[in-house]
Order: C-alpha cells, then structure tokens, then sequence
C-alpha cells in the first residue's frame, strides 16, 4: 500500500482562520490524545475552515468525505472493483486515512445512513482498529490517525439524528457564528471589504438569526456574508448583492423576504 | 346681481314653498358665482323637478344649497343627474330616501371626484333601491326598501373605507343574503350584523393588519428581537375619538388598516407604515423608562412626550439609518407661521416643529430657540449615558421658555401636529397617586357576567361556499366541538363479540396488510450490498465479452404503512330510521360497523380518529369527538362510540373542514378521510338546496388541495349513481354506496383495506 500520494492530502497554505476562544488550545490537546472529536454548529460558521486550519498548523495530511444519504458503508471503508482479471480492491477515504495517518474529516456525518456510521466504531475506541471483513484484512491505525466529524444540530429532524452509540464516542466542541465584532474582521479579512461595510453585512445577518424558529431553519451564515462582501467589491450594489447572497439562497418564504429586504434597505441606507 | 334679474331668476324656478324666498337670493348667488349660464338654467331646472315630487320644502333646500359646489367641482352634468335620480326615487315607495340621499350628494362628489364615479354611484344606489324594494303580488313595487336608508346613513363611512367597487360589492352581498328579510337587511346596512363588518373588512382598501401579521411579528423579532403581541384595533368605527397605536401589558395595539400614503416624494406603503409605527414602539420598549407624572403639568408632560418620541427615534435611526427617511416623509412638516398665538393655542404646533428639525436636518426653519433646541437635543442624544429623565429636564426648560399665554387658550392650534406613527405614550408615566380625589369611597363593584358561558371550548368559525356568486361567505358557519358523551363500553364489546366470525375473516386479511419491515431492492447500480446472484450473471457475462448488466447491487429498504385516518360520522336524525327490510336502525349498524373498523385499524396500527356531527343551523354545527389519534382504542373510547345518538341536520362542509384542520395536523404520507353519510348536506336554515351541496364540493376540493384523500361511504339507497345525483356533485368518483345497510359492518372494514392496501 506504498502508491497512495500522501502529499496530496497535505494542506500547503496556511487558511485563514480567526480565533474565537480556545478552541485551538483544546483541539490540540484532543488531537495529542487522539481522541476523536465531533463538531457541532450551524451550517456555514467555520467548521470545515477550522479543520483545515488545524491540519495546516499540526501538519498532518487531511481527508475530507462530504456524507451523503446515498453512502454506503463500502463508499468509506472500500471496495471491490470488477477489473480485467476478476476483482480488485480499492481502499476508501476512511482506509486510507487509518493507513497513512492522516486526519480523517467526515463533514455533515448526519447526512450519511445510521448503518453507514457503525463502521467507524472501530476506530474510535481504544482498539484503533478498522477490520475489513469484504477482504479479511484487519488495519490497525497509524498512530497519527485522527477521526473527526461534523455535525449540525440545527436540522432538529428525528431522522437526522446520531445514534447515542456513535455519540459517545467522541468529544465534542460547540461553534456558533462568530461574535459581531470578531465576524466582522472575519468578512473584512476574507474578502477585502471596508470595515462600515462589513458592520452592516454582519448586521443583516444578525436579523436573520433572530428568526431562526420562526420559519428559518438557519440564520444568514458566515460563507453568505463574504459571498454579499465579494459581490459588493466587484461593483454590485449593496442592497442587490445582499437580496442576491444573504436573502434569496435561505428563503423561500415571502414574508420573511420581504422583512429581510427592508431590514437590508434600513441598514444600507 | 338685480331685483328684476332674481326676480326672473325666482319665476323660473317653479315652486311656491314659503321657506323658499329666504333663502333664494343667497342660494342664487353662490350659483352665479360657481355656475355657467346654461348651469344656472340646469339648476333651476333641477330644483323645479325635486320641488314637483311634492316631498315638502327639504329636499328643495338641500338641493339648493349643495348643488351648486357639486356641479362646480365635477361638472354641470351633476344637476341633471342628481334631480333625475330624485324623481326616480320619488317614482317609487322610496320617497323617505330622498333627503337622506341628497345629504350624501356632497359627501360623495368629494370623495369620488368625478362626474363618471358619481353618475355609477348613483347607479348603484338606484340599482340596490330596486332590488330590495319589495312587491306583494309582484306587479308594483309596494313595499320600501328596508336598507336604504340605513345604507345611505352610513355612506360618508363607507366611502371612506372603500372604492366604489368595494362598496358595490359589499352592497351586492347584503342584497344577496338578506334579500328576503327586512330586519336583517336592516342590521346589515347599518353596519351592525357581524358579516356586514367582515365583508367590510374584506372589501376595504389599504393594507390590512391581518394579511400582514406574520411579516410585522417577523420585523419586530428580527430587527428589534422583541416577539411582543400585536393586537389590531379597529380604526374606522370609531368616529369622534380617533384611537391611537399604544403597548400596555397585553400587547402592542395596532391600527387594523394602513392605507398608502402619497406624498412629493412618491408612496409610501402601508406596510412601510406599519414598519415605522413597530420600529419607533420598539425603540420606545428599548430606551425609554418610565417616570412620575404627577410632579408635572400637562404642557410639560405633553413635551417631555414629544421630545422622548425624538430621542428614542434617533436612537432607532443610528441603529438602522434607513429608517430617518421613513420617519421624515410620514412625520407632518408644519409651516412656520401658520399658528396664530394672538388667537389659539401653539403649544402642539411649536412642539412639532422641533420634533421635525430634531428628525430632519435640512428643515426650513428659522426661529432661533428652536435652532437652539434642536443643538441642544443633540448634545443630549450625543452622550450614551443619558436617558428619559434628562430628556425630561431639556423638554421642560423649553416649555418655560417658549411659554405664551395664549397656550392656555380652549382653542388649539392642531392642523399638521398629529404624527401618526406614534403611540400615546401611555407606557412613559408612572402615577402615584390615582386620582385627584384622596380617597375612593365606593369600592369597584365587580358585575357577575349574567350569561353563562357555553361549556367547551371556544366556537371555531369556518366560511362557507356561495355558488351563485363564486365567493366564500366570511365566518359563516360556528362550530361547537365537545367531547362525546360516554355511555357503555361493555356494548361495544358485545357487537364486536357479536361479528366475532366476521373479524376472524378480517384478521387474516389484516396479517396479510401489516408491513413487511424490511425489503429488499435489487438490481441497483449503487446499493449497500452487492447481489451476488446478478455479480456472477455479470462476471460472466464480461468474460464472455458480452455486455455486461452493471446494476448488481442490492440495498433494502423499510416498507411501512404510514397512512392516518379521520373517520366522519353524519350524526343527523334520518340515522334513527330504520331501512326497509332491516331489525336495526342505521344507527346501530353504523355503531357495529365502526366499531368493527376501529378495531381492524387498530390492528394495523394506523393513526386513526374518529369523530361525529350534525348541525342546528349555521350558528350551532356540532362537532363530536370520539377518538383522537393520541387516544388508544380503549374502553373510554368504546363508551363514547356507545353513546352515540341521531338527531338535527347534515351540514358537511364545515365539519369536514375542521376535521381536516386535525387531519392535515397528522404527520403521514397518506391522509384519508373517511365519511360516513345517509343522505344530502342539508340544514333547516337553507332553502336552496344545492347550496350546501356545493360547500361541502368546495370543502373537498380544498381538501384535496391540502393532500387529504376525501372517501364518502353512503347508506342513502335512494341515490341513483349518475352525473345529476349529489355524491358524485360532492365527492367525484370517490364514493360507495352500500344498498344493502345491513351487511354495512361486514363492508365498511374491508372497503377501507381495500381502499389502503
């Protein structure tokens, strides 16, 4: 198994990413530890940047696997492949990374089947171990292997729900949208838009979070803002990038539209 | 203007009241001022013809006085109009309308401005007139209009409120519906019957508080993150005392209509006006506190209110600058100069000066203690830490300098001072003491309510469909929902014991229902599992060079039903009946059959309610609960389907359309509503029987609409299956009729499996 190209997985620029807490100081502790460590919070608020983030800063190779309903077990683990002579096995993302010891990122582990997730129990516990029973081999991990996933509780759907097995298998860390301060230097440093411009971006947003349960199931997330900010930089009128970036992706409902858009036309006066 | 002139003047007007002479000549030379020549000769002309209809001196006189104006504002065409409508109305037995009618002419010409909009509402009027005017042999029309003149009472009201196409329509309804009967008629155009209100509110022009409730509650919870209630008060009813916004414990009191306002700038939309009203609420809930009124004098209060209103409003601003603009196009911009102090009191009109050159700073005005107070509030507004009381202190230093004794006057200067995007302010003041008087003598007595109040919940009210005109009638029918009573649940038992074969028949069929759990999904290109039998099929077929069949996984899948079910039970009197050749009634055997398929549906395990109805007129529909989907099929719910009686009318609609609120509340894939009848929607309050047919036609559809399956099982062994009888009118195709009503335990369990499976 020596033809996997590690250095693809390696992260080569540091991304950027603003400190909210100690958020850093425990991930490193867990990742010293190698505990599994699960990420809760809202879509869009800097799960997946702080991964990478924290793969860049611990150099470690970075797996990531988007979930999906329609994933099966062997779309992590691997699989047989029919080949000219019969069959082949190819490893999946979940293999590889217990191979090579990487950090495997499992982004919106919800998303993927309850079934599906039992297979990384294993790997989880102190046994670091992920059998192969398709082809009778039994991986022990590399002892730089990390498994981390995401989460959003925000679905607050029955089905979309963790087993308390699977649960309880990791630590957890809570993130939320950034203050409006810190959010704001966030939306400035992304994209390169002037600070009264950023205030105003993140004020929008905080609106739409106050109606988050009254007919939004998410607020106006980090990403929409700096979609808002980059649009208002190439030329875009404010009040059109906003209706175009922060309005228009999160709602279908006219109502909340049209508060929105007068919320905007308030602020952008 | 001459003797001899007014003289011709006065012999061309044919009429020889007394009263006449004194005041002709004045009559006459408002007239020539307003009038053209051939207007004089038509006003004249008119007059003569409302004096011939010999309904005394009045009708003259309002003619006189009021037409002139009329003709000059929308033309000289007016005079014939109005004094032919006259002798119209003189030509029928309406001739107590007619000074009534004339007092309208003036109110109306102002509000409708031209002469095409008077010629249709003159029309209209004419056309009520006949159509309410009754006959008793139908030859001549004999009997007056019981509706005209109350509808001609409230015509500066209704114009007010609505465009004349509203106000045609909403008379169009009361002709319709109380055609027939004079006292209602009467309540309905005097406003006072509660539809009447209710097609008002519909018909009326502006943005109405309750098509927007939901955007207001969204705005203030996003914006000002404050989810306070919002009550609408009526805002046209009241007359004398115009009521103004407020927010007390129980709630933020709104207007229930805005309309457009237009100004230079362009329009600004009710709902912008809702928005300011909400915001400067809001921003008052957040900055201001309160303090003690009882220290200051009412001009003191009223400008400690004022300058509140403009400091919580800058705040608003700096948090949302947008909202400055809004502020300042819906805020009056008195003139300067246009309060007399020598004459009235200026106290409102300075105090909203200033808060206008607080709010917008390119304001025209000169006056230097205002400029200074303007520099003033804003030092104030500029340091975070200061609050009411600071404000209150700036508000009364400015009262003692503006000070005049004039203020004092009874006449108050109160043209362009109403701004009304702002509340009363009440919440500002805390009082110490209750009153003037030291002590209350008489203790409130508290007045026992002298009705009782119905037991139950709350009547639901539903609309109903009015084919003839293709509208829903608002708030039509009032539903009363109580829980069945309870009888026997032993009796249930037995029935059940009774078809105890029956249900063995059921059960197998049931086994055979039941969901499968598990399911197995082949020949899938991507699936959990890879089906070995079509791999091996596959493998060889590549060897061999064929071609080979790529979907050779398999995954599984859960089947389950997940259905939820409303059975509906026509409580009427005809189930007393007992049909021809049958020892029970309709009602047993219903209570058998039900009974039957509570227990199969139970036994599937589907979500299941069941309740029944029956109606005495529109204003009592009761609705009977027996089983909720929560409930359990259980003695308490045998009890109250043992207890089950006959009695009153059928009207379905509504019943269907509140057993569909609890239905469309159930979370399944497939509703089904399941109604069991024994005969046509009807009620003792409907003649017109095809009118509740087609209600409970439209409830359907609505249903249907909602993603309900409706299903109707009928006992009625008169209906002849066919394009004209009234299960297909109501239910499409969606229907069994059962003949024989004895074998109906035995069928209805098995039409719904069949119906499910």
């Amino acid at each position: 198994m020596t033809d996997i190209n590690i250095e693809q997985y390696n992260i080569k620029q540091e991304p950027y990413y603003e400190i909210q807490s100690n958020e850093v100081v425990l991930y490193k502790a867990a990742y010293k530890a190698r505990m599994p460590v699960m990420i809760k919070g809202p879509t869009g608020c800097g799960k997946s940047r702080f991964i990478e983030h924290m793969a860049w800063k611990l150099k470690k190779p970075l797996i990531t696997v988007a979930c999906n309903e329609d994933m099966t077990a062997s779309d992590l683990v691997g699989r047989y492949l029919l080949d000219a002579n019969g069959t082949r096995w190819l490893d999946g993302p979940l293999t590889t990374a217990a191979r090579i010891g990487a950090i495997c990122y499992l982004d919106e582990i919800v998303e993927a089947r309850q079934d599906t997730t039992v297979v990384i129990h294993p790997l989880t516990d102190h046994r670091r171990q992920l059998p192969l029973d398709k082809k009778g081999e039994l991986i022990n991990a590399h002892p730089d292997f990390q498994l981390v996933i995401s989460y959003n509780p925000g679905y607050q759907s029955l089905m979309k729900d963790l087993k308390q097995s699977t649960k309880q298998r990791f630590t957890a860390m809570d993130f939320d949208y950034p203050s409006a301060k810190v959010e704001a230097s966030i939306v400035e440093k992304e994209t390169g838009i002037d600070t009264a411009t950023a205030i105003k971006l993140v004020k929008i947003a905080e609106t739409a979070r106050n109606l988050k349960g009254h007919g939004l199931d998410e607020g106006i997330s980090t990403r929409l803002l700096t979609y808002a900010a980059r649009l208002i930089i190439n030329g875009i009128d404010p009040t059109d990038a906003c209706r175009m970036a922060l309005v228009r992706p999160i709602t279908d409902d006219v109502d909340i539209r049209s508060t929105l858009d007068h919320a905007i036309d308030t602020i952008f006066a | 203007m001459n003797a001899d002139e007014l003289q011709a003047y006065r012999d061309a007007l044919k009429c020889n009241f007394k009263g006449l002479d004194a005041v002709f000549e004045d009559c006459m030379n408002e007239a020539l001022l307003l009038l053209s020549e051939q207007g004089i000769k038509d006003y004249l002309k008119g007059a003569s013809l409302v004096c011939m209809i010999g309904r005394g001196f009045e009708p003259v006189l309002v003619y006189l006085e009021k037409m002139p104006q009329v003709a000059k504002q929308l033309g000289e065409p007016t005079l014939s109009l109005v004094s032919q409508a006259v002798w119209d109305l003189s030509r029928s037995p309406n001739g107590n309308a007619i000074p009534p009618f004339l007092q309208t002419i003036a109110e109306a010409s102002r509000r409708l401005g031209s002469e095409e909009q008077l010629r249709l509402y003159v029309k209209i009027l004419m056309d009520m007139m006949e159509r309410t005017t009754g006959s008793i042999h139908g030859f001549h029309t004999t009997i007056p209009s019981p509706g005209l003149p109350e509808l001609l009472q409230q015509v500066p009201y209704l114009l007010n409120n609505l465009s004349l196409h509203g106000f045609k329509n909403w008379i169009d309804y009361g002709v319709r519906n109380y055609q027939n009967h004079p006292e209602r008629q009467k309540n309905y155009f005097c406003l006072q019957s509660a539809d009447s209100r209710a097609i008002l509110q519909r018909e009326r022009h502006g943005t109405l508080f309750i098509d927007n409730e939901r955007k207001l509650d969204l705005y203030l919870r996003s914006l000002w993150q404050d989810p306070e209630h919002l009550v609408p008060y009526s805002s046209g009813l009241d007359e004398l005392r115009k009521p103004m916004p407020y927010y007390d414990a129980y709630g933020i009191r709104v207007p229930d209509v805005y309309d457009d306002v237009n100004d230079a700038n362009g329009n600004v939309t009710g709902i912008d006006r809702y928005r300011a009203l909400l915001a400067h609420i809001a921003a008052h809930r957040r900055w201001t506190t309160a303090i003690i009124a009882d220290n200051f004098s009412p001009f003191q209060r009223i400008a400690i209110e004022t300058l509140e209103d403009s400091r919580v409003e800058s705040l608003a601003i700096q948090e949302y600058p947008g909202l400055r603009q809004l502020f300042i196009r819906l805020h009056p911009k008195p003139d300067e100069n246009a309060c007399k102090s020598a004459e009235e009191s200026c106290i409102r009109h300075r105090l909203t000066i200033l808060s206008y050159a607080i709010l917008d700073a390119h304001h025209p005005y000169k006056n230097e203690v205002i400029l200074e107070y303007v520099e003033r509030f804003n030092e104030i507004i500029s340091d975070k830490t200061n609050g009411t009381k600071e404000i209150a202190d700036l508000a009364i230093s400015f009262v003692a300098k503006t000070r005049r004794q004039s203020d004092q006057l009874p006449k108050v200067h109160f043209t362009d001072t109403e701004i009304d995007y702002r509340d009363d302010n009440r919440h500002m003041w805390r009082f110490i003491e209750e009153g003037d008087e030291e002590e209350m003598f008489e203790e409130k007595r508290k007045l026992e309510p002298e009705e009782h109040e119905p037991e139950g919940l709350p009547p639901r009210h539903y609309p109903e469909w009015d084919y003839n005109t293709k509208t829903y009638r608002p708030d039509w029918v009032s539903l009363y929902e109580s829980l069945h009573p309870a009888g026997n649940a032993a009796d249930i038992d037995k029935l059940l014991d009774k078809h105890a074969g029956l249900a063995k028949q059921l059960k197998h069929i049931l086994d055979l229902l039941k969901p499968q759990q598990y399911v197995r999904v082949r020949y899938q290109e991507e699936g959990s599992e890879l089906d070995l039998d079509v791999a091996i099929r596959s493998l060889i077929d590549f060897k061999s060079g064929a071609q080979p069949d790529p979907r050779i996984n398999m995954s599984h899948k859960h089947d389950g039903r997940n259905i939820a079910v409303m059975l509906l039970l026509d409580l009427s009197a005809s189930l007393a009946d007992t049909p021809d050749g049958c020892t029970q009634t309709i009602l047993e055997l219903s209570q058998e059959a039900v009974a039957l398929l509570s227990w199969a549906i139970d036994h599937l395990g589907d979500k299941f309610a069941i309740a029944g109805f029956s109606s005495n007129t529109r204003h009592e529909v009761r609705y009977q609960h027996i089983k909720g989907y929560s409930e359990q099929w259980c003695d308490t719910v045998k009890a109250r389907l043992a207890a089950m009686e006959a009695g009153y009318s059928t009207r379905m609609g509504a019943a269907m359309r509140h057993a569909a609120h609890y239905l469309s509340a159930q979370k399944a894939d497939k509703k089904l509503l399941l109604v069991l009848t024994d005969g046509e929607p009807s009620d003792i309050d409907v003649t017109d029987q095809q009118l509740l047919i087609q209600d409970a036609h439209k409830a359907v559809q609505e249903l249907d609409q909602d993603g309900i399956y409706t299903y109707c099982i009928n006992l009625d062994a008169n209906v002849k299956p066919g394009e004209d009888d009234y299960v297909t009118r109501i239910f499409g195709n969606h229907y069994t009729i059962i003949d024989k009503i004895d074998r109906l335990p035995e069928k209805l369990p098995k039409l719904f499996m069949s119906l499910t499976g």
